[in-house]
């Protein structure tokens, strides 16, 4: 070789990851900071927070935390720090997130425990409500998935979990509560149907089609809730789905009312979101869905129906909105409003992209946004010094927060939103 | 058995791709299907897999006459295919590759990827392809993932087999791999179809050889009894040039400066390790060497679109090591990448968008804020004629270009600037000899005119052919360094891991 290499010239530059881990580090140290000022120093030395760990009439009953908010808020700032210095250290990146969701959770605490000072709180009601109010967000987002595994774009969920909603208040009340899911579901389908006719067969634009059938289902439900719903009480009561504990997991303290004490909808999107996940990843089917999503012509050479596998991948992800649907109508609250969703189709999509098009993704995802959603409406009732408006932010908030430092770069299916052609 | 495509006509948007084209294969032999880019070879082949369908013509196995609405009913049919531009989900591991559409299951469709490995495992061991089934296909250089493609059409056992153009990105030793493939298949009664641009090759393994051109089968031959030249002039219709024409090199100041350069693969693999090397103004440098040994990375490196972990590279005596690819492709660098579907083309973009998305943001492609159209097609129109690119027209997408005629607008593209440093990966992958005649004219221009010129091939003979000083790349290091004049055994040797370094004068 002409060139001679002197030890000085070999540096060695930080990787992508390295730099990221620095971004994190510095910024557990400066969380470490506010906590320390804002919730320590910020709190009226000696008061304590009370956080009741069981609702009423539980086995275990009057199960209380009590602790002094300032040591609290000083201890979550030590940890923070150790471990801002820890990632810092950069000798262990792969344990970055790990440390960033850890840092986030004791944030949460430190901040519950700061508002909650000097009072009482139900840390379990939250926790529960955490649960509930994500299940919407999760069949959302498992809607989504189904079809964009498939390259097939769903902005449709918030029209399909509005009219399966409708759909399942009226067939319920005419009728019992498990005709109105199935009607629910049956809606769902009918809606994915026509998505996936228009996208698949006429290839219309995936968001347009997505778009058209939202506004339709906001507007025809919304005549339809005023002039039927409105004129005919008795069709807008159709009873609910009721919660089971069970056995023995149910009493376990913390845990048991937060995941073994709720109406059947919910056992049911725990135990998709792993059902989902298997099928995708360890199943004949998953494995051509998802060479359907990435690469429809390598699919197609290999002898798959491209067309026949995204048509049933969308009627199935309506079946599943429809399923969300029905969960707010027949087992949340019992009767239809205009634009009841408001939304959450839309956060289920959001939590579907930060979830990264992964099922358990998804749950994690979705259960950020209960905790959000449960946090602002338990803060309300709490009172605290923050505007009321700012609380109705936090949901959002908390996401682009977690999903920026936590979730890191996602890639969608290759092929998402392109309709497949032939020839 | 036999099959036979009879009267079979194809019509695209402006051009009619396939005209009256017959061709016949019976089990047991081995037919060769040559033409210039855009004659129509894979449009027949699409056809006959079900892909597309023929505007007239038929298909018929044993004399009766099948229809093939899609590519499963082609499978069924007992006809496998290798595509000419891979046909593989990137994220997807080898195994899951090679079981698609085929898989094997437990109960409830439950994939058994025990089987899935091992059924990958053994179809490498049995034809000595050397692929891990764990492998992420993304992460694999295009010649293994070439290998990946063989292994697929070698696990659903076929009756007749296409291969498009299978060979533009192996090397020699792999050729030879593959050719004993051909001759097992043959042996054990299947009927082959093989497309290639490399005359030789078609020379060596046919039984029978079919030339196409503009739609039309124009010649059919023996290959005992043609030339290598002769075939060229079928194919073209013209006499080609099979030897590259350049004079001695006059290496100048040092253009190119690589000083221990070492990256990471996608899995943070040091896959360049410790790496240096010059380049001269005026010199053609050949890198090479077996796929996936580095080169991809290196290259990616140096174009600003991976970053190296330690060492430097200088450009003209300007530090380069973590500039952005823009800013080096400012500076007067041509790159022409070694897979053009992914990462040399936007496929649903026209030929003229294609051609100036390097310069669609200066002069005088663009005025302050807005576009002028009608300079790109100007420029668009000029290079499709000065680079011989067969396309219906400049406003029709590239996707629609037959394979080697993409990798003409990427070189046209490329090189339709002044240069300093040409940096090119298979600049001739799946192009016809008479436009590799242009090409390599062009490279040699360039470099008369005072670029430095680094070509990455896993084709040794382009290397030989073009090269005025050779590096060898293995594991990660150069392994050799020889005279553009060495015999292939010499550098074959290198490129195994031998590392008697031979010193360049
Ligand atoms: N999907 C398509 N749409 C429109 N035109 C097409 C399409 N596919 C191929 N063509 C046109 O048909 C002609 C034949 O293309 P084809 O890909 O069969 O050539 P080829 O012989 O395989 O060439 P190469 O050696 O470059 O691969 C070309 O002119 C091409 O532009
Ligand atoms: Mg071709």
């Amino acid at each position: 070789m002409t060139t001679t290499t002197t030890a000085a010239e070999i540096r060695i530059r930080a990787t992508p990851e390295e730099r990221r881990a620095t971004a994190v580090g510095v910024t557990l140290i400066f969380l470490a900071a506010f906590v320390f000022w804002v919730f320590g120093l910020g709190v009226e030395s000696g008061s304590v927070s009370t956080f009741n760990l069981s609702l009423p009439g539980a086995v275990f009953a009057d199960l209380v935390w009590a602790v002094n908010s300032q040591w609290l808020a000083y201890a979550v700032a030590l940890i923070l720090a150790f471990l801002g210095g820890l990632v810092l250290r950069r000798t262990h990146i792969r344990l970055t997130n790990l440390a960033l969701a850890i840092g986030l959770g004791l944030l949460a605490l430190a901040f519950l425990t700061w508002a909650a000072s000097g009072k009482t709180f139900s840390l379990v009601g939250m926790l529960k409500s955490t649960v509930v109010l994500s299940v919407p967000v999760i069949l959302g987002g498992l809607s989504g998935l189904m079809c964009e595994r498939v390259a097939v774009i769903n902005i449709a969920i918030e029209g399909q979990l509005l009219t399966a909603a409708f759909v399942g208040t009226i067939v319920g009340s005419v009728s019992s509560i498990w005709v109105g899911l199935f009607a629910a579901m049956a809606t769902g389908a009918v809606l994915g149907g026509v998505l996936a006719v228009l996208t698949i067969k006429f290839r219309i634009d995936q968001i347009i089609a997505g778009v058209v059938i939202n506004i339709f289902a906001l507007g025809l439900t919304s005549f339809l809730a005023r002039r039927v719903l409105g004129e005919v009480q008795d069709l807008n009561s159709p009873g609910r789905f009721s919660s089971f504990k069970i056995p023995v997991l149910g009493d376990i303290p913390v845990i048991g009312p937060m995941f073994f004490d709720h109406n059947m909808f919910v056992y049911v999107t725990f135990i998709l979101v792993i059902f989902v996940h298997f099928a995708l990843f360890y199943t004949r089917w998953g494995l051509r869905s998802r060479s359907v999503g990435e690469h429809p012509r390598a699919a197609d050479t290999m002898g798959i129906n491209v067309f026949r596998t995204r048509y049933r991948n969308v009627i199935l992800g309506g079946v599943i909105a429809g399923f969300g649907g029905a969960f707010l109508t027949l087992a949340q609250v019992s009767r239809f409003e205009e634009n009841l969703t408001a939304g959450i189709g839309f956060i289920g999509l959001a939590a579907m992209i930060f979830g990264r098009w992964m099922p358990i993704g998804v749950l994690g995802a979705g259960l950020v946004f209960g905790f959000a959603r449960a946090l602002q409406q338990k803060l309300g009732i709490l009172g605290t010094p923050i505007p009321s408006e700012f609380l109705s932010m936090t949901p959002y908030i908390v996401t682009i927060i977690v999903v920026a430092g936590v979730v890191g770069r996602a890639r969608p299916p290759a092929a998402d939103g392109q309709p497949y052609i032939k020839d | 058995m036999e099959l036979e495509l009879r009267g079979i006509r194809k019509e695209f948007p402006g051009v009619v791709a396939n005209d009256d084209v017959s061709l016949r294969v019976r089990s047991g032999e081995t037919v060769a299907l040559l033409g210039e880019n855009g004659a129509g070879k894979t449009t027949l082949m699409n056809i006959l897999y079900g892909l597309y369908t023929a505007t007239a013509g038929t298909v018929l196995i044993d004399g009766e006459e099948v229809v093939f609405h899609s590519p499963s009913d082609a499978i069924k049919a007992g006809i496998g295919m290798v595509h000419q531009h891979f046909m593989l989900v990137p994220v997807f591991t080898v195994a899951e590759n090679a079981v698609l559409g085929d898989e094997p299951t437990e109960r409830l469709g439950w994939l058994d990827k025990r089987r899935a490995r091992k059924a990958v495992r053994d179809i490498s061991e049995r034809y000595g392809l050397n692929v891990d089934p764990d492998a992420i296909t993304e992460d694999l250089p295009v010649g293994i993932q070439q290998r990946v493609e063989i292994i697929k059409v070698l696990m659903r056992e076929a009756d007749f087999v296409v291969f498009d153009e299978p060979t533009s990105v192996l090397t020699p030793t792999e050729v030879d791999g593959f050719f004993e493939i051909v001759n097992t298949l043959k042996a054990g009664g299947k009927g082959i179809v093989f497309i290639s641009h490399k005359l030789g090759e078609a020379l060596e393994i046919a039984d029978r050889i079919v030339i196409m051109r503009r739609g039309r089968t124009v010649a059919e031959v023996l290959p005992s009894e043609v030339t290598e030249e002769q075939l060229a002039e079928l194919m073209v219709g013209r006499p080609v040039d099979l030897v590259v024409d350049k004079g001695r090199a006059q290496p100048k100041e040092t253009i190119l400066a690589v000083n221990s350069l070492s990256v990471l693969d996608d899995r943070n693999r040091r896959v360049v390790d410790g790496v240096s090397f010059e380049i001269r103004s005026g010199e053609i440098v050949g890198i090479a060497g077996v796929q996936g040994n580095g080169q991809t990375e290196l290259v990616e490196s140096l174009t600003g679109l991976r970053p190296s972990i330690t060492g430097t590279v200088f450009l003209n005596g300007e530090d380069i090591t973590t500039k952005s690819p823009r800013a080096i492709h400012k500076l007067a660098v041509a790159h022409v990448p070694e897979d053009r579907q992914r990462s040399g083309l936007v496929l649903p973009f026209t030929v003229t968008e294609n051609i100036v998305l390097d310069s669609y943001y200066e002069d005088p492609i663009s005025k302050g804020i807005q576009m002028d159209w009608s300079a790109a097609r100007e420029r668009a129109e000029r290079l499709v004629e000065e680079y011989d690119v067969r396309t219906p027209g400049t406003e029709v997408l590239v996707s629609t270009l037959s394979g080697g005629n993409q990798q003409k607008v990427i070189v046209a593209r490329e090189f339709d600037r002044d240069v300093r440093l040409v940096i090119a990966s298979q600049p001739t992958r799946g192009i016809d000899v008479g436009s590799i005649e242009y090409i390599h004219s062009r490279i040699v221009e360039e470099r008369d005119q005072g670029a430095a010129v680094l070509i990455v091939s896993s084709e040794l003979d382009e290397i030989r052919a073009l090269s005025d000083r050779i590096l060898v790349m293995y594991g990660g290091r150069i392994s050799g360094e020889f005279p553009g004049t060495a015999s292939p055994t010499e550098i074959g040797l290198a490129m195994l891991g031998s590392t008697s370094e031979a010193e360049a004068s």
